[in-house]
This record gives structure tokens, C-alpha cells and sequence, in this order.
């Protein structure tokens, strides 16, 4: 199987802080990593090529810093990477990004599958996978927690916030996945090695023929007008001790809220 | 000597501190509280290529140095000494046959305990026999095709989950210790039996079993080396097993230290954070001070490993009594500084301070490792004389 799986770069977002007086991400020294579902989406793609042979390709879209997630990829036991990189790329929202993308894996050829995160733990749109399907017109399967392939088909199985439900799909598609899906490998030795030793070739907006009016800002519709952090709720109030005593003084906060 | 760790090296340190942190130090307490032997880690170590770090790429190792060997078993005695004290153990198994294998015996044995795939053991030790380690008693008599074992070993690390044994026998007693013979037994060979696992002070999740031996029928072809090289290959083993010990016990002391410092800072008492006090400073101090002096001790065998220094076995029974001592020096200072709630089964020092002991006894007691240091020493003195 051709797998392509598609990643993010983000910030670590345990790390994070918002800037009470700017409203902004405080990026500085925050580490970057693999989007946290990306690598869900790689362990899936790993495991299908170890299930039918064939090979990982991991591709991002990012500044030149972004190589080092796709480093971190090729050490997890991906095949291949490359890296997307223009200046003109600057400030793609969702539909510029999965355009962008889209040309990205139209240059690279034949491939049976494309799996994405579910979403990037930055952003948190959940729409660059179903775009880039769109772009590609080929099937798109969202929040997959189980994938079974059987020659030009796959079986998936969503995860939905109160059911599963199994679809069949023909091949090639684009399938999102979700962390519950699988337990994301840490990098061998040998990995990490074999690593340091592959080329990541970068290429620019000419290379994947973009047209650069769909590309970066040129070609994102939308604008961010503000980010904030949501004001925090009071935290609640904790009755500890012993448990006749603490329904004794719960409902006695009850009553005088007048709720019982 | 130089210690300047490549790029890569630092890469791949990183990894496997990744994957300590990740996997094997949040479970460490459960591990080790479970008594039984840790088959997922060990499977997850395999994954990450860590046992067969200085094999030889042929052989399905890394073809690494001693020193990344080193480096990372300090990683994982921190994250888990269980787990530590497996991967230790299968060394000694695992570099005699490197060391003294045949093309075919590395080809058939060496290559799944490189890889993990087997875990390996090694039976020295006998209930007469400890550190007069001449003087084994386990009896091999060559019929046929075959060589015929008869004996007991005891104390065995990693006995009954290990598939591949190197086993210490005599095979021409009269000849004393020049019959000793070093043999691969396999597990399930006729007349081989794990006996019992001891109950231990600390570890009780590695086992330490006997191996029973009663007209074991071992074929010719495993002999390690040759026959009646069986003391040179013990030597030989022995003084790898003590940077294993040594790295061993500079990652548990490490961890006892880390955790006494952790607590002095957020225990208060008459108004202060006891970190303040400076008679706790004095012992932090006097732990990271050894700790530090135990490591580039344990890397420096590790170096003379490397680099085929005759100075390998004098600094490796330094390095192995100096860092012993240092670590269960330090596990108790890290239950101090934790008072009363040192000895409460909440905090792990306890378990620390059980476990440090064991360092200083096998693989040769502090006695026996100043006796090689004299020895040693005493020989280089002597020839400065003349
Ligand atoms: C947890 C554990 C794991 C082990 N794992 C293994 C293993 O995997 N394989 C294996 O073969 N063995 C193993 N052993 C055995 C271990 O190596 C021996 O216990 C150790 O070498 C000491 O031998 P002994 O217990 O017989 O002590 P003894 O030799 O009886 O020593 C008793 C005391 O006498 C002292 N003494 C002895 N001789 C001298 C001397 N010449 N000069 C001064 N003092 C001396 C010793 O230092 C010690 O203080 C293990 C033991 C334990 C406890």
C-alpha cells in the first residue's frame, strides 16, 4: 500500500500560555511536536504497511522549523518525507492549506490511502482532512478509530460521540483519525539512525505548480479577528469530611440556593 | 579519554529518555510491586533495538559502543530498576557469547538475545560456591556427542524467563579451575529444571531461581570457547557485569537523590522549606558530589571497555565498589531527608534504600572487588619497581 499521511506542526500545547494583557499564544520557548492525532495517523499508517507491505510517506506543510517533525516521523519508521515550504504559504487558513496540500500529493503520484489527525490541537478545525479529499475528489472517512483494508477497499469503523457506525469505502480515500485509535510508537534506535541519514527534500509553491492566488493569504478567505482566552469558572466548592455530615451541609447549600 | 557525546548519541539518548519517561517510569512502582517478571517492558525495550546496543549490526545489534550501552542502562535503572536489573542480566549472557561465541553459536544465539527477541540469563553461583568462584562444583562429563551436566546454581537473575543460559561448569575436575567450561544451554534441553525463586528484600518482580541440573544432556557444539576455558570466560563476563552494576547503581542513586531533593523543597518545617536547612544542604551536596564522581567512574570502564584498555577490570571493580557504596550511601541520606515519611511504603526511597544493597553484594561483594583493585594496583607497583 501507498500511504500519505498528512502532519502538523504545533506547539505543545501543555506548554502554552496565553498572554493575559495581549491576548495572544506566548510561543516563545514552547517546543514544537508532531500534532498529538498526527501521530495517531502515522502509528495507523505504519501498522497498515507492516499488515500489506508497501510504504509511509509523511508530508507537512510549514516553515523550514517544520522538518523536525517530519524527522521525528522518519524516526517513528516512516519511509519518506517531504516538506512543503514557500513563502508564499504565509497565512493559509483550512481551504489555502488543503488546496496546498492537494498539490503537494498530486506531484507525488499513485497512492491508496491518505490518513490525517482528526484535527490539529492548535487549531482545532477538524477541516484540512475533509478539504484536502475534496480537492482530490476522492472519499473522505472522518474520526476513525479502526481501519481494515481488503484489496480496493477498506472497512472503517467512526467513533461518534454516542455510537460507532462501520462504513465500507473504495480506495484511494482520505481517512481522520482519532487518538483512541492506537497506542503511537516511540523511535527505535534503529529508527532514529535510519533518520538522521534521510534527505527531507523541500518543496516550493513552483515545485507542486501551485497556483498562488489559492496559496497563503492570497488564498484564504478567512480572518482571524481576535483570540482570547474564555474567562475561567469559579471553581466549585469541595465538602470533605464525614459522609453523613456532608449531605447534612449539601443540602442545606441546596435549600438555600433554593434548588430543593 | 573523551566523553563528548556525538550528535547522534544525544539523539538517540533522547529517545530512549522519551521512552523511560513515557512508558517504563509511570508504571515503575507497579512493576515492581506486581512479582512477576516485567514482560511488557522487556517487549517494549526490544522494539526500542535497546538490548543488543554494543552486538554487532550482523548479529541484530546496533553495533554501538560500550559507553551508549552504559549511557542508556543509567537511563533505565532510573525510569525502572526492574527493568535495569533485566537488562544487566542479560548482558551476562549475552557478551560471552559475543566475546567467545563460534560463527554458528552467535549466528544461533546471539542474534535473538540482540534483538530481544530471548532474554538470556547466566548461572555462576552455586550454594557452596560464591565468591570463591574457582571452585565450582556442577560437573559436565562428555558422552558421546554430548556433555552430561550435574549440579545446582542458585541465585540466577532472570531465571525461568530466560530462553538462553551461559553456564559455568567443570569439566575436568582434577585439573581444579582449569576445568572449569563454559556451556549455552538452551531452556527445555532434557534434564534442565528452573527450581525455586528466592523471596528477596528488593526486586521481587526479577526472579533469582535455581537451575537444576541432572545428567542435562548439552551437545558438544555448545561449548563456549573451548573446553577448560570456563574461568577466562567467567573473568571476561564479570568484568562487564560490573559496569552493569556500576551504571546500575548510579541510576537508582540518581533517582533516590532526585526524589530527596523533590521533597526538601515543598517539606516545611519551623517555617522554612527543609532545603534551607543547611545540614540537609550538606547532604544534597555530599550525594550529587558522588554521584557525579560514580558516573564518570562507571563511564570511564566503559571507555576502557571501548578502547581494549588492560586497565578494564581494576577500573571496573572501582567503578562497580565505588558506585555500590555511593547509592545505598544515597538512598539512605534520600530516606532522611524524608523523616518518618521516608519509611512509609507511599514514598519510593524505602523501596530505593532495600534495593541499593543489592548492588554491593553480587557480581562480587565489595570485599572481593578490593581485592581485585589490590591486586591490580599492587601488580602495576611491582613492575614500576624493577
Ligand atoms: C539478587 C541476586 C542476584 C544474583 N544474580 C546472579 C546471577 O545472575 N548469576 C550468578 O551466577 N550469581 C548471581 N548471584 C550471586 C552473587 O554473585 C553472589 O551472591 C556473590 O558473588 C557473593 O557470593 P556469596 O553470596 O556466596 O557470598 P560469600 O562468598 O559466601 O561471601 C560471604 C562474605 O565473605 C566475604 N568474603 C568471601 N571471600 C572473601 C575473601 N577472599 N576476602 C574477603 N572477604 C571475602 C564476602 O565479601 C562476604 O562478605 C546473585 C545474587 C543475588 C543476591
Amino acid at each position: 500500500m501507498n500511504i500519505i499521511v498528512s502532519i502538523k506542526q504545533v506547539p505543545d500545547t501543555t506548554e502554552v500560555r496565553i498572554d493575559p494583557v495581549t491576548n495572544t499564544l506566548v510561543r516563545e520557548g514552547v517546543p514544537s511536536i508532531i500534532n498529538p492525532f498526527d501521530e495517531n495517523a502515522i502509528e495507523c499508517g505504519l501498522q497498515l504497511v507492516e499488515k500489506h507491505g508497501g510504504k509511509v510517506t509523511v508530508i507537512t506543510m510549514g516553515p523550514p522549523q517544520a522538518q523536525q517533525a517530519l524527522k521525528d516521523a522518519l524516526a517513528m519508521g516512516a519511509d519518506e518525507a517531504i516538506l512543503v515550504s514557500d513563502r508564499a504559504f504565509a497565512g493559509s487558513d483550512t481551504l489555502a492549506t488543503s488546496y496546498t496540500l492537494a498539490q503537494t500529493i498530486k506531484k507525488l503520484g499513485e497512492y491508496d490511502l491518505i490518513i490525517c489527525g482528526k484535527q490539529a490541537f492548535d487549531g482545532d478545525t477538524a477541516q484540512v482532512g475533509p478539504g484536502l479529499a475534496e480537492h482530490l475528489g476522492i472519499p473522505q472517512v472522518t474520526y476513525a478509530i479502526d481501519i481494515e483494508v481488503e484489496g480496493k477497499k477498506a472497512r472503517v469503523k467512526r467513533l461518534l460521540s454516542d455510537r460507532f457506525e462501520v462504513v465500507e469505502t473504495r480506495l484511494p480515500c482520505l481517512i481522520t483519525v482519532v487518538k483512541q485509535m492506537n497506542e503511537p510508537r516511540h523511535a527505535s534506535l534503529k529508527n532514529v539512525m535510519k533518520a538522521r541519514k534521510k534527505e527531507i527534500p523541500t518543496w516550493t509553491a513552483a515545485d507542486i505548480e501551485a497556483d498562488e492566488s489559492r496559496c497563503g493569504l492570497n488564498g484564504s478567505p478567512t480572518n482571524v479577528v481576535k483570540v482570547f482566552a474564555p474567562q475561567r469558572h469559579t471553581q466549585g466548592e469541595r465538602l470533605e469530611g464525614d459522609v453523613n455530615d456532608v449531605v447534612e451541609r449539601l443540602v442545606k447549600i441546596l435549600r438555600e440556593k433554593q434548588v430543593v | 579519554m573523551d566523553f563528548g557525546f556525538s550528535e547522534e548519541q544525544l539523539e538517540l539518548y533522547e529517545a530512549v529518555q522519551e521512552f523511560c519517561d513515557d512508558v517504563l517510569a509511570p508504571k515503575a512502582e507497579e512493576t515492581d510491586a506486581k512479582g512477576e517478571f516485567p514482560w511488557d517492558n522487556v517487549k517494549q525495550m526490544a522494539q526500542m533495538d535497546l538490548f543488543g546496543i554494543p552486538v554487532p549490526e550482523e548479529y541484530g545489534g546496533m553495533g554501538l559502543s560500550w559507553m551508549d550501552w552504559a549511557v542508556v542502562g543509567e537511563q533505565l535503572a532510573h525510569a525502572c530498576t526492574t527493568s535495569g536489573a533485566v537488562f544487566a542480566a542479560h548482558m551476562l549472557c549475552m557478551y560471552p557469547i559475543m566475546a567467545f561465541g563460534s560463527e554458528e553459536q552467535k549466528q544461533k544465539y546471539l542474534t535473538p538475545l540482540a534483538t530481544g527477541e530471548k532474554i538470556g540469563a547466566m548461572g555462576l553461583t552455586e550454594p557452596d560456591v560464591g565468591s570463591d568462584a574457582g571452585s565450582v562444583k556442577t560437573k559436565a562429563k562428555l558422552v558421546g556427542d554430548e556433555y552430561l551436566l550435574n549440579g545446582t546454581k542458585i541465585f540466577i537473575t532472570n531465571g525461568g524467563a530466560a530462553e538462553t543460559y551461559v553456564v559455568i561448569a567443570n569439566a575436568n575436575p582434577e585439573k581444579g579451575m582449569r576445568g572449569l567450561t563454559a556451556f549455552i544451554v538452551e531452556k527445555g534441553m532434557e534434564g534442565f529444571e528452573i527450581g525455586k525463586n528466592e523471596k528477596k528484600m528488593g526486586f521481587p518482580s526479577v526472579p533469582n531461581t535455581e537451575l537444576i541440573f541432572q545428567d542435562a544432556r548439552v551437545p558438544r557444539e555448545n561449548v563456549l570457547g573451548r573446553e577448560g576455558r570456563g574461568f577466562r570466560v567467567a573473568m571476561d563476563l564479570l568484568d562487564v557485569g560490573r559496569i552493569g552494576m556500576a551504571i546500575g547503581a548510579v541510576g537508582l542513586a540518581q533517582k533516590a537523590y532526585d526524589d530527596g531533593v523533590a521533597y526538601s523543597l515543598v517539606r516545611e518545617q519551623f517555617g522554612q522549606k527543609i532545603s534551607e536547612f543547611q545540614a540537609i544542604q550538606h547532604q544534597i551536596a555530599d550525594m550529587a558530589m558522588e554521584i557525579e564522581a560514580g558516573r564518570l567512574l562507571a563511564r570511564k570502564a566503559a571507555w576502557c571497555k571501548d578502547n581494549g584498555s588492560p586497565e578494564l577490570s581494576k577500573i571496573a571493580a572501582m567503578a562497580k565498589v565505588y558506585t555500590s557504596e555511593v547509592c545505598a550511601r544515597v538512598c539512605n541520606r534520600a530516606v532522611n531527608i524524608h523523616g518518618g515519611h521516608g519509611y512509609i511504603c507511599d514514598h519510593a526511597v524505602q523501596r530505593y534504600l532495600r534495593e541499593s544493597k543489592l548492588f554491593e553484594l553480587v557480581e562480587g561483594t565489595s570485599e572481593i572487588q578490593r581485592n581485585v583493585i589490590a591486586l591490580e594496583v599492587l601488580k602495576e607497583a611491582i613492575s614500576q619497581r624493577k
